[in-house]
């Protein structure tokens, strides 16, 4: 058993066929996979595995014993010393609990100018890096109206959307994904793109390609998303990011840009997942307010020092 | 391979996945993501040899392939980590005599995992691997995979042999 025999090398061979057959049967079927009732199986029967696991492996905070003898000065101490902690984890709990009901406002903030009905859902698991893809799962699923194809966002603006959906959670691809292509608009403006996703190279940023090669695109303007044909899986008016550096020479086919997403993609924790789309197109309503320019251009101060006696 | 040890091997790669998703991949680290699962197929190939160490790096790949948030084609992971528990497991003897073979399993496990994976990706015009992205992934999976192995490895053989000896007391 434990020797390179015979037999371990026809079930080498066997086992390498098997491999490479799933994954030529998976990447020709593409979107309707034969596999895909198998990983709705393991999602059903993983998802809850991994809520536990997240549970567990979330902010665990220390359980401070609460009863503790008053004797002498040492006790008193000891006593004190642990009051301390607890009420430095209270502050803390406390402040990560303000952070999730900020979080959660600016998420129905989202929602509310934007008029979408939005299901809530925690980020609880992350592919490995080494897997080349840019997925998350969430804990939120067909049991909560999660449905594949559907728009997810956050607070910020677009994350991405749901690629499979098991009863308890779904995955997400994220806006950053290469494999993922987002018709965008141009704020106040007509004009139409696509973003696609960069993957790890040059942090995140997305790559925007307009369809009119006569339109013009400045840094500092801001996209939001245009709305798929019968909403799926983009719904119109979500904010994309912001346009950063401008590429290609006029005359050219397309114009290219690279986009800043509004959203932080390795910081994702509470998104939401619109399960039902606005009846109108909010447009650009939703972009957070622009800068006045008082802010953005600081007036330069010069300071001039008149010495008596001029020359030293 | 008894089935106590089957059990554990079971255990330890649904522990592994489960940690590897919901945790490790959450770290705020440049890079890859430290590899927990192929370190749990290196060390039980290690332990049980080639045969064990191949079942073992197909079920696992498979896993990998199958639970949520996994996105890419069914099979790639199972290929790759196939292979990689079988010429572990040819390292067998040698790991036992000497504690820096082990390190140097992990260290080539680590790198020629990334490797096939991403060339097997190249095969099937993968629009993700890209030759910056691998060389961006490289020194850091390297690195995590054989600090993780420190304590993950010597953990994964002593739970084998301690199963492994009740199951030859009974």
């Amino acid at each position: 058993m434990n020797r390179d025999t015979r037999r371990t090398r026809v079930l080498l061979a066997l086992l390498l066929v098997t491999s490479v057959a799933l994954v030529l049967i998976d990447h020709r079927a593409a979107d309707e996979s034969p596999l895909d009732g198998v990983r709705g199986a393991a999602a059903a029967v993983f998802g809850p595995v991994e809520q536990v696991a997240a549970a567990i492996a979330g902010p665990v905070s220390d359980a401070v014993d609460g009863v503790s003898s008053i004797g002498d000065d040492a006790d008193e101490v000891d006593r004190l010393r642990r009051r301390n902690e607890e009420l430095t984890r209270r502050l803390r709990t406390g402040e990560l609990d303000r952070n999730r009901a900020a979080q959660l406002d600016s998420l129905l903030h989202v929602a509310a100018t934007g008029r979408y009905r939005v299901v809530p859902a925690q980020v609880i698991a992350i592919g490995a890096a080494q897997s080349f893809s840019w997925t998350v799962t969430i804990d939120a699923g067909t049991r909560d109206g999660v449905r594949a194809d559907m728009t997810v966002l956050d607070g910020d603006g677009l994350v991405g959307r749901v690629k499979t959906a098991g009863p308890s959670t779904a995955t997400v691809l994220l806006a950053v994904d290469p494999e993922s292509s987002v018709g965008v608009r141009l704020e106040g403006s007509m004009e139409v793109g696509f973003t696609t996703g960069q993957g790890i190279d040059d942090d995140g940023a997305l790559d925007l390609r307009l369809l009119d090669g006569q339109s013009t695109v400045a840094p500092g303007d801001r996209l939001v998303t245009f709305g798929s044909q019968g909403d799926t899986p983009y719904v119109p008016g979500v904010p994309v990011g912001v346009a950063r550096r401008v590429q290609g020479s006029p005359g050219s086919q397309t114009r290219t840009a690279v986009v800043e997403p509004y959203v932080d993609f390795t910081a994702l924790d509470l998104v939401g997942v619109v399960v039902e789309p606005p009846r109108t197109d909010p447009r650009d309503a939703v972009l957070p307010p622009r800068p006045t320019p008082s802010e953005s251009t600081p007036r330069p101060t010069v300071t001039v020092t008149v010495q008596p006696g001029g020359r030293r | 391979m008894s089935a106590p040890r089957v059990a554990l091997t079971a255990v330890l790669v649904v522990v592994a996945l489960a940690l590897q998703v919901t945790f490790l991949s959450r770290l705020p680290l440049p890079g890859a993501t430290p590899d927990l699962v192929l370190l749990v197929v290196v060390a039980t190939a290690l332990s049980g040899g080639p045969t064990v160490g191949l079942l073992t790096g197909f079920a696992a790949g498979l896993a990998l392939d199958l639970v949520p948030p996994a996105d890419h084609e069914v099979g790639r992971w199972a290929l790759v980590l196939t292979v990689v528990g079988y010429l572990s497991g040819l390292t067998q003897v040698e790991s036992r005599r000497s504690a820096f073979v082990p390190l140097v399993v992990v260290a080539a496990a680590a790198v020629g995992s990334v490797l096939l994976y991403a060339g097997v990706g190249a095969l099937l015009d993968d629009p993700n691997v890209t030759w910056s992205a691998v060389t961006d992934l490289l020194p850091t999976a390297l690195v995590y995979d054989v600090v993780l192995s420190a304590f993950a490895v010597p953990a994964v053989l002593a739970l084998s042999r301690r199963v492994e000896h009740e199951a030859v007391l009974r």
